[in-house]
Protein backbone atom coordinates (compact mmCIF):
# COMPACT_ATOMS: atom_id res chain seq x y z
CA UNK A 1 0.00 0.00 0.00
CA UNK A 2 2.96 2.27 0.63
CA UNK A 3 3.44 2.91 -3.09
CA UNK A 4 -0.11 4.11 -3.51
CA UNK A 5 0.79 7.32 -1.71
CA UNK A 6 2.40 9.76 -4.15
CA UNK A 7 3.07 12.67 -1.85
CA UNK A 8 3.27 12.47 1.88
CA UNK A 9 3.83 15.64 3.88
CA UNK A 10 4.28 15.75 7.64
CA UNK A 11 4.37 19.14 9.34
CA UNK A 12 6.28 20.84 6.57
CA UNK A 13 7.15 24.53 6.85
CA UNK A 14 8.88 26.94 4.52
CA UNK A 15 10.07 30.43 5.36
CA UNK A 16 11.35 33.31 3.31
CA UNK A 17 13.58 36.15 4.39
CA UNK A 18 15.51 36.68 7.60
CA UNK A 19 15.00 38.30 10.97
CA UNK A 20 12.00 40.58 11.31
CA UNK A 21 11.06 40.24 7.68
CA UNK A 22 10.87 36.46 7.95
CA UNK A 23 7.65 35.31 6.38
CA UNK A 24 6.15 31.89 6.82
CA UNK A 25 4.80 30.75 3.45
CA UNK A 26 3.85 27.23 4.47
CA UNK A 27 3.19 26.50 8.14
CA UNK A 28 3.16 22.98 9.58
CA UNK A 29 1.20 21.46 6.74
CA UNK A 30 0.46 17.72 6.59
CA UNK A 31 -1.32 15.73 3.92
CA UNK A 32 -1.23 12.58 1.82
CA UNK A 33 -2.04 12.43 -1.87
CA UNK A 34 -2.81 9.05 -3.37
CA UNK A 35 -1.86 7.76 -6.79
CA UNK A 36 -4.36 8.73 -9.49
CA UNK A 37 -6.08 11.27 -7.29
CA UNK A 38 -7.05 14.79 -8.37
CA UNK A 39 -6.51 17.26 -5.57
CA UNK A 40 -7.17 20.97 -5.71
CA UNK A 41 -5.42 23.38 -3.41
CA UNK A 42 -7.69 26.39 -3.13
CA UNK A 43 -6.94 29.66 -1.42
CA UNK A 44 -6.72 33.40 -1.81
CA UNK A 45 -3.71 35.26 -3.16
CA UNK A 46 -0.60 34.95 -1.04
CA UNK A 47 -1.85 32.06 1.06
CA UNK A 48 1.17 29.94 0.18
CA UNK A 49 -0.41 27.59 -2.33
CA UNK A 50 2.14 28.27 -5.07
CA UNK A 51 5.00 27.72 -2.64
CA UNK A 52 3.44 24.41 -1.64
CA UNK A 53 3.27 23.52 -5.35
CA UNK A 54 6.97 24.32 -5.75
CA UNK A 55 7.80 22.13 -2.76
CA UNK A 56 5.95 19.25 -4.41
CA UNK A 57 7.88 19.93 -7.57
CA UNK A 58 11.16 19.85 -5.69
CA UNK A 59 12.15 23.41 -6.57
CA UNK A 60 11.99 24.35 -2.89
CA UNK A 61 12.69 22.03 -0.05
CA UNK A 62 10.80 22.44 3.21
CA UNK A 63 12.84 23.71 6.16
CA UNK A 64 10.96 21.63 8.69
CA UNK A 65 9.05 18.40 8.59
CA UNK A 66 9.34 15.56 6.14
CA UNK A 67 8.18 15.53 2.56
CA UNK A 68 8.22 12.24 0.71
CA UNK A 69 7.55 11.30 -2.89
CA UNK A 70 6.57 7.65 -3.22
CA UNK A 71 7.91 7.11 0.27
CA UNK A 72 11.33 8.62 -0.45
CA UNK A 73 12.96 12.00 -0.02
CA UNK A 74 13.43 13.97 -3.21
CA UNK A 75 17.20 13.73 -3.67
CA UNK A 76 17.74 13.65 -7.41
CA UNK A 77 15.61 16.39 -8.90
CA UNK A 78 16.15 15.13 -12.46
CA UNK A 79 14.67 11.80 -11.48
CA UNK A 80 11.83 13.63 -9.84
CA UNK A 81 11.05 15.79 -12.88
CA UNK A 82 11.14 12.74 -15.10
CA UNK A 83 7.83 11.85 -13.46
CA UNK A 84 6.55 15.04 -11.87
CA UNK A 85 5.93 18.02 -14.14
CA UNK A 86 4.30 21.36 -13.73
CA UNK A 87 2.40 24.18 -15.37
CA UNK A 88 3.52 27.47 -13.89
CA UNK A 89 1.33 30.34 -12.97
CA UNK A 90 2.61 33.20 -15.11
CA UNK A 91 2.61 32.15 -18.77
CA UNK A 92 4.35 35.37 -19.88
CA UNK A 93 7.40 34.69 -17.74
CA UNK A 94 7.72 31.01 -18.52
CA UNK A 95 9.29 30.96 -21.93
CA UNK A 96 12.65 32.23 -23.01
CA UNK A 97 11.94 35.06 -25.40
CA UNK A 98 15.01 34.33 -27.50
CA UNK A 99 13.93 30.93 -28.77
CA UNK A 100 10.90 29.89 -30.78
CA UNK A 101 8.02 28.22 -28.99
CA UNK A 102 8.42 25.01 -30.90
CA UNK A 103 12.11 24.71 -30.02
CA UNK A 104 11.24 25.18 -26.39
CA UNK A 105 8.47 22.61 -26.49
CA UNK A 106 10.93 20.16 -27.97
CA UNK A 107 13.54 21.10 -25.34
CA UNK A 108 11.15 19.81 -22.71
CA UNK A 109 11.94 16.26 -23.79
CA UNK A 110 15.44 16.76 -22.41
CA UNK A 111 14.20 15.67 -19.01
CA UNK A 112 12.92 12.30 -20.12
CA UNK A 113 15.15 9.33 -19.41
CA UNK A 114 14.02 7.47 -22.51
CA UNK A 115 14.24 10.30 -24.98
CA UNK A 116 12.07 9.56 -28.01
CA UNK A 117 13.41 9.89 -31.56
CA UNK A 118 13.27 13.22 -33.42
CA UNK A 119 10.25 12.21 -35.50
CA UNK A 120 8.49 10.93 -32.42
CA UNK A 121 9.12 14.23 -30.60
CA UNK A 122 7.74 16.20 -33.54
CA UNK A 123 4.70 13.99 -33.70
CA UNK A 124 4.01 14.29 -29.98
CA UNK A 125 4.42 18.08 -30.07
CA UNK A 126 1.96 18.35 -32.96
CA UNK A 127 -0.49 16.10 -31.19
CA UNK A 128 -0.21 18.13 -27.99
CA UNK A 129 -0.75 21.40 -29.87
CA UNK A 130 -3.92 20.05 -31.43
CA UNK A 131 -5.09 18.99 -27.98
CA UNK A 132 -4.97 22.60 -26.82
CA UNK A 133 -6.83 23.86 -29.93
CA UNK A 134 -3.78 25.32 -31.64
CA UNK A 135 -2.87 24.41 -35.18
CA UNK A 136 0.85 23.56 -35.29
CA UNK A 137 1.23 25.80 -38.36
CA UNK A 138 -0.04 28.78 -36.35
CA UNK A 139 2.91 28.80 -34.00
CA UNK A 140 5.53 27.74 -36.54
CA UNK A 141 8.48 30.10 -36.18
CA UNK A 142 6.66 32.18 -33.55
CA UNK A 143 8.38 33.61 -30.51
CA UNK A 144 6.81 33.81 -27.05
CA UNK A 145 6.23 37.58 -27.19
CA UNK A 146 4.12 37.15 -30.33
CA UNK A 147 1.47 35.13 -28.50
CA UNK A 148 -1.32 36.24 -26.17
CA UNK A 149 -1.55 35.20 -22.53
CA UNK A 150 -4.15 32.59 -23.32
CA UNK A 151 -2.07 31.11 -26.12
CA UNK A 152 1.01 30.98 -23.91
CA UNK A 153 -0.92 29.18 -21.24
CA UNK A 154 -2.02 26.67 -23.85
CA UNK A 155 1.64 26.21 -24.84
CA UNK A 156 2.47 25.38 -21.23
CA UNK A 157 -0.31 22.80 -21.24
CA UNK A 158 0.81 21.49 -24.61
CA UNK A 159 4.18 20.89 -23.01
CA UNK A 160 2.51 18.65 -20.45
CA UNK A 161 0.42 16.86 -23.07
CA UNK A 162 3.59 16.14 -25.02
CA UNK A 163 5.61 14.96 -22.01
CA UNK A 164 2.80 12.89 -20.44
CA UNK A 165 4.16 12.94 -16.87
CA UNK A 166 2.97 10.65 -14.07
CA UNK A 167 2.18 13.56 -11.79
CA UNK A 168 1.07 17.02 -12.84
CA UNK A 169 1.19 20.06 -10.62
CA UNK A 170 -0.84 22.75 -12.33
CA UNK A 171 -0.66 26.25 -10.87
CA UNK A 172 -3.63 28.23 -12.21
CA UNK A 173 -3.43 26.39 -15.53
CA UNK A 174 -6.46 27.97 -17.16
CA UNK A 175 -6.60 31.45 -15.65
CA UNK A 176 -6.11 33.20 -18.99
CA UNK A 177 -8.12 31.17 -21.47
CA UNK A 178 -11.80 31.62 -22.28
CA UNK A 179 -14.44 29.31 -20.84
CA UNK A 180 -14.84 27.28 -24.01
CA UNK A 181 -11.13 26.49 -24.37
CA UNK A 182 -10.96 25.83 -20.66
CA UNK A 183 -13.63 23.16 -20.93
CA UNK A 184 -11.75 21.57 -23.84
CA UNK A 185 -8.46 21.59 -21.97
CA UNK A 186 -9.96 20.13 -18.82
CA UNK A 187 -11.68 17.51 -20.91
CA UNK A 188 -8.39 16.52 -22.52
CA UNK A 189 -6.60 16.54 -19.17
CA UNK A 190 -9.20 14.16 -17.79
CA UNK A 191 -8.79 11.89 -20.80
CA UNK A 192 -5.03 11.90 -20.32
CA UNK A 193 -5.49 11.23 -16.63
CA UNK A 194 -7.60 8.14 -17.34
CA UNK A 195 -5.17 6.94 -19.97
CA UNK A 196 -2.02 7.36 -17.86
CA UNK A 197 -3.52 7.11 -14.37
CA UNK A 198 -2.01 10.53 -13.83
CA UNK A 199 -2.12 12.25 -10.47
CA UNK A 200 -3.10 15.90 -10.81
CA UNK A 201 -2.72 18.65 -8.28
CA UNK A 202 -4.53 21.83 -9.20
CA UNK A 203 -3.53 25.02 -7.49
CA UNK A 204 -6.25 27.58 -7.96
CA UNK A 205 -8.27 30.33 -6.36
CA UNK A 206 -11.35 29.17 -8.26
CA UNK A 207 -13.31 26.93 -5.94
CA UNK A 208 -15.88 26.38 -8.71
CA UNK A 209 -13.29 24.77 -10.99
CA UNK A 210 -11.97 22.78 -8.04
CA UNK A 211 -15.44 21.48 -7.30
CA UNK A 212 -15.96 20.14 -10.81
CA UNK A 213 -12.65 18.35 -11.31
CA UNK A 214 -11.34 17.24 -7.94
CA UNK A 215 -11.52 14.13 -5.81
CA UNK A 216 -10.47 16.16 -2.83
CA UNK A 217 -10.11 19.85 -2.05
CA UNK A 218 -7.61 21.42 0.33
CA UNK A 219 -8.51 24.91 1.46
CA UNK A 220 -5.47 26.98 2.35
CA UNK A 221 -5.44 30.15 4.37
CA UNK A 222 -2.42 32.04 5.71
CA UNK A 223 0.07 29.22 5.12
CA UNK A 224 -2.10 26.50 6.68
CA UNK A 225 -4.50 23.94 5.28
CA UNK A 226 -7.67 24.88 7.10
CA UNK A 227 -9.98 22.32 5.58
CA UNK A 228 -9.65 19.19 3.47
CA UNK A 229 -12.17 16.78 2.11
CA UNK A 230 -14.22 15.64 -0.89
CA UNK A 231 -15.69 18.51 -2.91
CA UNK A 232 -19.28 17.83 -1.87
CA UNK A 233 -18.46 17.95 1.82
CA UNK A 234 -16.29 21.03 1.48
CA UNK A 235 -18.77 23.00 -0.56
CA UNK A 236 -22.03 21.89 1.03
CA UNK A 237 -20.99 21.54 4.61
CA UNK A 238 -18.00 23.83 5.10
CA UNK A 239 -16.47 23.83 8.54
CA UNK A 240 -13.93 26.61 8.33
CA UNK A 241 -15.01 30.25 8.07
CA UNK A 242 -12.40 30.75 5.34
CA UNK A 243 -14.10 28.12 3.20
CA UNK A 244 -17.44 29.80 3.78
CA UNK A 245 -15.98 33.12 2.65
CA UNK A 246 -14.46 31.59 -0.47
CA UNK A 247 -17.82 30.03 -1.33
CA UNK A 248 -19.72 33.23 -0.69
CA UNK A 249 -17.47 35.19 -2.97
CA UNK A 250 -18.18 33.14 -6.08
CA UNK A 251 -19.93 35.49 -8.49
CA UNK A 252 -23.42 34.32 -9.37
CA UNK A 253 -25.50 35.81 -12.16
CA UNK A 254 -28.73 35.55 -10.19
CA UNK A 255 -27.43 37.07 -7.02
CA UNK A 256 -26.23 40.49 -6.03
CA UNK A 257 -22.50 40.00 -5.68
CA UNK A 258 -20.95 43.28 -4.68
CA UNK A 259 -22.97 44.87 -1.93
CA UNK A 260 -23.77 48.45 -2.77
CA UNK B 1 17.22 42.58 -35.00
CA UNK B 2 16.35 44.75 -37.99
CA UNK B 3 13.79 46.64 -35.92
CA UNK B 4 16.44 47.32 -33.32
CA UNK B 5 18.70 48.82 -35.96
CA UNK B 6 15.84 50.95 -37.28
CA UNK B 7 15.18 52.29 -33.80
CA UNK B 8 18.87 53.02 -33.35
CA UNK B 9 19.12 54.91 -36.60
CA UNK B 10 16.28 57.19 -35.52
CA UNK B 11 18.45 58.31 -32.63
CA UNK B 12 20.63 61.29 -33.67
CA UNK B 13 23.11 60.54 -30.89
CA UNK B 14 23.64 57.09 -32.33
CA UNK B 15 24.16 58.40 -35.85
CA UNK B 16 26.74 60.96 -34.76
CA UNK B 17 28.40 58.50 -32.39
CA UNK B 18 28.67 55.72 -34.92
CA UNK B 19 29.87 58.10 -37.63
CA UNK B 20 32.68 59.38 -35.40
CA UNK B 21 33.48 55.90 -34.22
CA UNK B 22 33.58 54.33 -37.67
CA UNK B 23 35.74 57.20 -38.94
CA UNK B 24 38.27 56.69 -36.16
CA UNK B 25 38.22 52.92 -36.64
CA UNK B 26 38.80 53.27 -40.37
CA UNK B 27 41.54 55.83 -39.82
CA UNK B 28 43.17 53.57 -37.27
CA UNK B 29 42.89 50.40 -39.32
CA UNK B 30 43.72 51.68 -42.79
CA UNK B 31 45.49 54.97 -42.06
CA UNK B 32 48.97 53.65 -41.29
CA UNK B 33 49.10 51.56 -44.48
CA UNK B 34 47.47 54.16 -46.77
CA UNK B 35 49.24 57.29 -45.67
CA UNK B 36 52.92 57.41 -46.55
CA UNK B 37 54.69 59.68 -44.12
CA UNK B 38 56.65 62.63 -45.41
CA UNK B 39 60.41 62.15 -45.02
CA UNK B 40 61.88 63.19 -41.69
CA UNK B 41 62.44 66.89 -41.29
CA UNK B 42 63.80 69.14 -38.59
CA UNK B 43 62.82 68.84 -34.93
CA UNK B 44 59.43 70.42 -34.21
CA UNK B 45 58.72 72.01 -37.56
CA UNK B 46 55.42 73.87 -37.43
CA UNK B 47 52.48 72.68 -39.57
CA UNK B 48 53.01 73.30 -43.28
CA UNK B 49 52.00 71.84 -46.65
CA UNK B 50 54.54 68.99 -46.30
CA UNK B 51 53.86 68.32 -42.63
CA UNK B 52 50.15 68.95 -42.12
CA UNK B 53 50.50 68.72 -38.36
CA UNK B 54 54.17 69.51 -38.06
CA UNK B 55 56.92 67.19 -36.82
CA UNK B 56 58.00 65.83 -33.46
CA UNK B 57 61.32 66.05 -31.67
CA UNK B 58 62.89 63.56 -34.09
CA UNK B 59 61.43 65.33 -37.10
CA UNK B 60 58.84 62.61 -37.76
CA UNK B 61 55.60 63.49 -39.52
CA UNK B 62 52.87 63.94 -36.87
CA UNK B 63 50.03 62.80 -39.13
CA UNK B 64 51.72 59.42 -39.58
CA UNK B 65 52.46 59.21 -35.86
CA UNK B 66 48.87 60.01 -34.95
CA UNK B 67 47.48 57.36 -37.31
CA UNK B 68 49.85 54.75 -35.91
CA UNK B 69 49.07 55.89 -32.36
CA UNK B 70 45.34 55.71 -33.03
CA UNK B 71 45.71 52.16 -34.29
CA UNK B 72 47.66 51.10 -31.23
CA UNK B 73 45.36 52.88 -28.79
CA UNK B 74 42.32 51.23 -30.35
CA UNK B 75 44.06 47.87 -30.15
CA UNK B 76 44.80 48.33 -26.46
CA UNK B 77 41.29 49.65 -25.78
CA UNK B 78 39.52 46.79 -27.53
CA UNK B 79 41.74 44.13 -26.09
CA UNK B 80 41.38 45.50 -22.57
CA UNK B 81 37.63 45.80 -23.14
CA UNK B 82 37.30 42.22 -24.32
CA UNK B 83 39.33 40.89 -21.40
CA UNK B 84 37.56 42.95 -18.75
CA UNK B 85 34.09 42.27 -20.13
CA UNK B 86 34.70 38.53 -20.47
CA UNK B 87 36.08 38.11 -16.97
CA UNK B 88 33.48 40.40 -15.43
CA UNK B 89 30.57 38.75 -17.22
CA UNK B 90 31.66 35.21 -16.40
CA UNK B 91 32.31 35.97 -12.73
CA UNK B 92 29.02 37.87 -12.48
CA UNK B 93 26.96 35.20 -14.22
CA UNK B 94 28.25 32.34 -12.11
CA UNK B 95 28.08 34.26 -8.85
CA UNK B 96 24.59 35.55 -9.53
CA UNK B 97 23.14 32.30 -10.79
CA UNK B 98 24.77 29.88 -8.39
CA UNK B 99 24.41 31.94 -5.24
CA UNK B 100 25.52 30.46 -1.92
CA UNK B 101 29.16 29.74 -1.22
CA UNK B 102 30.41 30.27 -4.78
CA UNK B 103 28.69 33.66 -4.82
CA UNK B 104 30.34 34.58 -1.51
CA UNK B 105 33.79 33.58 -2.74
CA UNK B 106 33.47 35.32 -6.11
CA UNK B 107 32.03 38.37 -4.40
CA UNK B 108 34.94 38.49 -2.02
CA UNK B 109 37.34 38.43 -4.95
CA UNK B 110 35.40 41.13 -6.76
CA UNK B 111 35.34 43.36 -3.70
CA UNK B 112 39.02 42.76 -3.15
CA UNK B 113 39.74 43.99 -6.67
CA UNK B 114 37.41 46.96 -6.20
CA UNK B 115 39.09 48.19 -3.01
CA UNK B 116 42.57 47.89 -4.49
CA UNK B 117 42.91 51.07 -6.55
CA UNK B 118 43.41 49.62 -10.01
CA UNK B 119 45.41 52.57 -11.30
CA UNK B 120 48.02 52.08 -8.59
CA UNK B 121 48.32 48.40 -9.52
CA UNK B 122 48.63 49.39 -13.15
CA UNK B 123 51.43 51.85 -12.36
CA UNK B 124 53.26 49.49 -10.01
CA UNK B 125 53.17 46.51 -12.33
CA UNK B 126 54.19 48.43 -15.41
CA UNK B 127 56.94 50.22 -13.49
CA UNK B 128 58.36 46.96 -12.17
CA UNK B 129 58.04 44.96 -15.37
CA UNK B 130 61.59 43.75 -16.09
CA UNK B 131 62.05 44.47 -19.78
CA UNK B 132 60.07 46.05 -22.58
CA UNK B 133 56.35 46.61 -22.12
CA UNK B 134 54.42 45.58 -25.21
CA UNK B 135 50.99 46.89 -26.15
CA UNK B 136 49.52 43.48 -25.37
CA UNK B 137 50.96 43.55 -21.87
CA UNK B 138 49.45 46.97 -21.19
CA UNK B 139 46.09 45.78 -22.56
CA UNK B 140 46.17 42.70 -20.31
CA UNK B 141 47.07 44.80 -17.27
CA UNK B 142 44.17 47.16 -17.91
CA UNK B 143 41.78 44.30 -18.61
CA UNK B 144 42.72 42.42 -15.46
CA UNK B 145 42.26 45.47 -13.24
CA UNK B 146 38.98 46.87 -14.55
CA UNK B 147 36.62 43.86 -14.59
CA UNK B 148 35.19 44.09 -11.04
CA UNK B 149 32.48 46.66 -11.77
CA UNK B 150 31.21 44.63 -14.67
CA UNK B 151 31.15 41.55 -12.45
CA UNK B 152 29.13 43.39 -9.84
CA UNK B 153 26.44 44.68 -12.11
CA UNK B 154 26.16 41.45 -14.11
CA UNK B 155 25.91 39.52 -10.86
CA UNK B 156 23.03 41.69 -9.66
CA UNK B 157 21.13 41.19 -12.89
CA UNK B 158 21.79 37.45 -13.07
CA UNK B 159 20.60 37.08 -9.47
CA UNK B 160 17.36 38.85 -10.28
CA UNK B 161 16.77 36.53 -13.24
CA UNK B 162 17.47 33.41 -11.21
CA UNK B 163 14.05 33.34 -9.60
CA UNK B 164 12.12 33.83 -12.84
CA UNK B 165 9.72 31.20 -14.05
CA UNK B 166 11.51 30.60 -17.33
CA UNK B 167 14.56 29.47 -15.36
CA UNK B 168 12.41 27.10 -13.32
CA UNK B 169 10.89 25.80 -16.53
CA UNK B 170 14.34 25.29 -18.04
CA UNK B 171 15.30 23.35 -14.93
CA UNK B 172 12.31 21.04 -15.08
CA UNK B 173 13.09 20.65 -18.78
CA UNK B 174 16.32 19.09 -17.63
CA UNK B 175 18.70 21.86 -18.71
CA UNK B 176 22.14 21.77 -17.09
CA UNK B 177 23.47 24.73 -15.15
CA UNK B 178 25.76 25.74 -18.01
CA UNK B 179 22.87 25.58 -20.47
CA UNK B 180 20.76 27.73 -18.17
CA UNK B 181 23.53 30.30 -17.78
CA UNK B 182 24.33 30.57 -21.48
CA UNK B 183 20.89 29.97 -23.03
CA UNK B 184 18.49 31.39 -20.50
CA UNK B 185 20.38 34.11 -18.64
CA UNK B 186 23.12 35.50 -20.89
CA UNK B 187 20.79 36.43 -23.81
CA UNK B 188 18.71 38.52 -21.41
CA UNK B 189 21.82 40.41 -20.38
CA UNK B 190 23.41 40.60 -23.83
CA UNK B 191 22.42 44.18 -24.59
CA UNK B 192 23.64 45.26 -21.19
CA UNK B 193 26.92 43.40 -21.56
CA UNK B 194 27.44 44.98 -24.96
CA UNK B 195 27.01 48.45 -23.50
CA UNK B 196 29.39 47.62 -20.69
CA UNK B 197 31.88 46.45 -23.30
CA UNK B 198 31.73 49.81 -25.08
CA UNK B 199 32.40 51.61 -21.81
CA UNK B 200 35.28 49.25 -21.05
CA UNK B 201 36.85 50.02 -24.43
CA UNK B 202 36.55 53.75 -23.73
CA UNK B 203 38.05 53.44 -20.27
CA UNK B 204 40.73 51.14 -21.65
CA UNK B 205 41.82 53.82 -24.12
CA UNK B 206 41.78 56.44 -21.37
CA UNK B 207 43.73 54.27 -18.92
CA UNK B 208 46.33 53.52 -21.54
CA UNK B 209 46.76 57.23 -22.31
CA UNK B 210 47.00 57.99 -18.61
CA UNK B 211 49.77 55.51 -17.82
CA UNK B 212 51.59 56.36 -21.04
CA UNK B 213 51.38 60.03 -20.16
CA UNK B 214 53.29 59.41 -16.94
CA UNK B 215 55.84 57.38 -18.85
CA UNK B 216 54.76 53.85 -17.96
CA UNK B 217 53.10 52.98 -21.24
CA UNK B 218 54.25 50.61 -23.94
CA UNK B 219 57.85 50.93 -25.05
CA UNK B 220 59.60 49.48 -28.05
CA UNK B 221 59.66 49.72 -31.81
CA UNK B 222 56.29 50.73 -33.26
CA UNK B 223 54.59 50.88 -29.86
CA UNK B 224 53.55 54.49 -30.35
CA UNK B 225 50.16 55.04 -28.79
CA UNK B 226 48.31 58.32 -28.44
CA UNK B 227 49.42 58.44 -24.82
CA UNK B 228 53.02 57.84 -25.81
CA UNK B 229 52.85 60.76 -28.26
CA UNK B 230 51.65 63.01 -25.44
CA UNK B 231 54.39 61.69 -23.17
CA UNK B 232 57.13 62.36 -25.73
CA UNK B 233 55.83 65.88 -26.27
CA UNK B 234 55.78 66.48 -22.54
CA UNK B 235 59.31 65.12 -22.12
CA UNK B 236 60.53 67.54 -24.77
CA UNK B 237 58.79 70.50 -23.13
CA UNK B 238 56.55 71.02 -26.16
CA UNK B 239 54.14 73.15 -24.16
CA UNK B 240 56.82 75.42 -22.74
CA UNK B 241 58.14 76.16 -26.21
CA UNK B 242 54.66 76.59 -27.67
CA UNK B 243 54.72 73.51 -29.92
CA UNK B 244 50.94 73.11 -29.65
CA UNK B 245 50.84 70.58 -32.49
CA UNK B 246 52.68 68.14 -30.27
CA UNK B 247 49.88 68.06 -27.71
CA UNK B 248 46.52 69.13 -29.08
CA UNK B 249 45.98 66.81 -32.07
CA UNK B 250 46.66 63.68 -29.97
CA UNK B 251 44.51 64.96 -27.13
CA UNK B 252 41.68 65.78 -29.53
CA UNK B 253 41.83 62.35 -31.16
CA UNK B 254 41.55 60.66 -27.74
CA UNK B 255 38.63 62.91 -26.86
CA UNK B 256 36.87 62.12 -30.14
CA UNK B 257 37.11 58.32 -29.72
CA UNK B 258 35.98 58.35 -26.12
CA UNK B 259 33.22 60.84 -26.91
CA UNK B 260 32.04 58.67 -29.80
CA UNK B 261 31.95 55.60 -27.55
CA UNK B 262 30.01 57.44 -24.87
CA UNK B 263 27.52 58.67 -27.45
CA UNK B 264 27.04 55.13 -28.74
CA UNK B 265 26.56 53.80 -25.26
CA UNK B 266 24.06 56.50 -24.32
CA UNK B 267 21.98 56.15 -27.45
CA UNK B 268 21.87 52.37 -27.09
CA UNK B 269 20.66 52.66 -23.55
CA UNK B 270 17.58 54.48 -24.81
CA UNK B 271 16.81 51.79 -27.37
CA UNK B 272 17.65 48.69 -25.32
CA UNK B 273 15.78 50.01 -22.32
CA UNK B 274 12.50 51.40 -23.69
CA UNK B 275 11.58 52.84 -20.31
CA UNK B 276 14.28 55.49 -20.77
CA UNK B 277 12.90 56.52 -24.16
CA UNK B 278 11.61 60.04 -24.33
Amino acid sequence: MQNDIIFSARNISKFFGHGKKRVCAVNEVSFDIADGEIVSIVGGSGCGKSVLAKIMLGLYSPEQGSFLYKGKNITDTRDHWNEVQSVFQDPFGCFNQFFSIRTQLKDAFGILKNKPSKQEIDRRVDEALLAVNVKPADIEGKYPFELSGGQMQRMLLARIFALKPKVLIADEPTSMVDACVRANILDYLMKLKDELRMTIIFVTHDIGLAYYVSDRIFIMHEAKIVEAGPPETVTQNPQSQHTIRLLEDIPDINREWIKK
Amino acid sequence: MLKLLKNLIKEPMFVIGSFLFLTTILAGLLGPSLYSAAPDGMSYESPSATYLLGTDNLGQDYVALLLRGLQNSLFVGFMAGIIATTIGTMVGLFAGFKGGLLDDILNMFTNLFIVIPSFVVLVLVSASWPEGRSLTLIAFLIGFTTWPWTARSVRAQAASLRGRDHISLARINGASNLQIIFKHILPYLASYVFMVFIMQVASGILSESAISMIGLGPIGEGATSLGVILNTAKNNSAITYGYWWGIFPAAIVITIIVFALYLLNNSMEGVFNPRLRK
